[in-house]
């Protein structure tokens, strides 16, 4: 189908986009930056804002700056920019490399953003899974100020965030992990490019060959993605050994509450929340 | 520093649109994606219209040299840019090496998905002309054909793929 009509505005500064925006969400205007999941839902015509803000046109937006040992990326830059080595420092980079080829096929992946896919907030997004393991804050501007609203305090549900309807993302911080952080990350989804079922990511380091610093984040399996305190704790003072990773495996596939639909039951999604995790972790060793 | 660009929703509002290096003057409405520009308002019809939301690929053309969905923007978004469909691979008489790969390799059946295909394909090897294999395949898996059962349009960006690196 054909989107619904829409007035468009082109703001050239982040000013004027959040000056639009304070006039314009309480009339439903809404934000558009890559589109990969606006336009599709407004060529469905489950959405029918009445504004769109288009905010490519903000040239401040489209950089990765690293400042001490915090990356912060802008609202412009796109998912493909991650697949460029050295676009992110260290051990960061390199994971989140990895994970960037998960994300839907090339030809999306040219056009969507990062902060967009953390707006947007699917369940399934490899971008929010990262912010969650991370604990990444989002930063969100409006006309009266700007917030740095942490991973934990942001994600509500399918969807769902604690987002103002007036703030702009206007870019994500995420911390970057000391050297030597082994990182890994799996997802299942039936073909390539398609939404996933289930994601683990998982990062430690070792000290004196003990795992420290351990970090668990599912995603695709509940309404949001989220560190699983559980089989951190479970993972931490341990060897790498194949029966603790099968053993924190467990715990993790234990400690969520699965979403169930049409294709998957809860059942099905826990048991692959626990071979995603097991894999993301032999991936780690 | 600058004025904010508004276009109210009812009103045709003109736009430059780049093709294939010739500038179409035309006026459309903002919530026009720009495949059906192309198509309706430019004329050019060489790129087709698919699923119309970003699922199969049939409408993927370059956007300053990247392949996108032009079913998954609008045509108001692109202006100053460069776009190049698959009317634009063509030189004089010479077809593109990937167009005549589709040729010799029976890379096509129905048609209808290959300039999405031809357009992707040449995107990707023309910034990466050492693209691996695998990484190619991955690429490929972004359009979908329901003809050819996918082995011959592999084989057939495999063969232009060797001849866009020895034309260099």
């Amino acid at each position: 189908m054909k989107p619904a009509r829409f007035s468009y505005h082109l703001p050239a500064t982040v000013d004027e986009a959040v000056a639009l925006l304070a006039k314009l969400a309480p009339d439903d205007g809404r934000i558009i930056a890559g589109g990969q999941s606006l336009v599709p839902t407004m060529a469905f015509r489950m959405a029918q804002p009445p504004h769109l803000i288009d905010i490519n046109g903000i040239a401040e937006l489209n950089r990765i700056d690293v400042e001490g040992d915090i990356v912060r990326i802008g609202a412009g830059v796109r998912h493909a920019a991650f697949e460029a080595a050295g676009a992110v420092p260290g051990v960061t980079g390199v994971w989140l490399g990895q994970v960037v080829r998960h994300i839907a096929h090339y030809p999306i992946r040219t056009r969507g953003t990062f902060c967009g896919s953390v707006a947007n907030a699917d369940p399934a997004s490899e971008w929010c899974c990262v912010v969650a393991a991370l604990d990444g804050r989002v930063v969100a501007e409006s006309a009266s100020g700007t917030r740095r609203i942490a991973a934990a305090d942001y994600f509500e549900g399918v969807m769902a965030t604690s987002r103002r309807d007036d703030e702009l993302v206007t870019a994500v911080e995420l911390p970057l992990l000391p050297d030597g952080t082994r990182c890994g990350f799996a997802e299942f989804s039936r073909r390539p490019g398609d939404f996933a079922i289930a994601m683990a990511m998982t990062a430690y380091r070792l000290v004196d060959d003990l795992i420290v610093e351990a970090r668990i984040a599912i995603g695709g399996a509940e309404p949001f993605p989220r560190r699983i305190a559980e089989a951190e704790a479970a993972l931490n003072g341990q060897p790498p050994t194949a029966a603790v990773f099968a053993e924190v495996a467990a715990i993790a596939a234990a400690a969520v509450d699965p979403m169930e639909d049409s294709n998957n039951t809860a059942d099905y999604r826990r048991s692959l929340v626990r071979a995603m995790t097991l894999r993301a972790l032999e991936a780690a060793a | 520093m600058s004025d904010i660009k508004s276009m109210d929703a009812a009103e045709k509002v003109e736009i430059a649109l780049d093709i294939n290096g010739r500038v179409h003057r035309v006026r459309v409405e903002p919530r026009k994606t720009l495949v059906d520009v192309i198509r309706d308002d430019c004329g050019q019809t060489g790129t087709h219209i698919g699923c119309e939301h970003g699922v199969c690929g049939a409408c993927t053309v370059l956007l300053d040299g990247e392949p996108v969905r032009s079913c998954l923007m609008f045509a108001v978004q692109v202006q100053g840019r460069k776009i190049r469909t698959v009317e634009g691979l063509q030189r004089g008489d010479d077809l593109h090496p990937m167009q005549q790969a589709f040729m010799d390799h029976h890379a096509l059946q129905c048609g209808f998905c290959t300039p999405g295909f031809l357009m992707l394909a040449v995107g990707v090897l023309e910034k990466r002309p050492d693209i691996s294999d695998e990484e190619m395949l991955e690429v490929l898996s972004s359009n979908l054909c329901r003809c050819t059962g996918y082995q011959n349009i592999i084989k057939a960006v495999r063969a232009a793929a060797n001849a866009m690196r020895t034309a260099g």
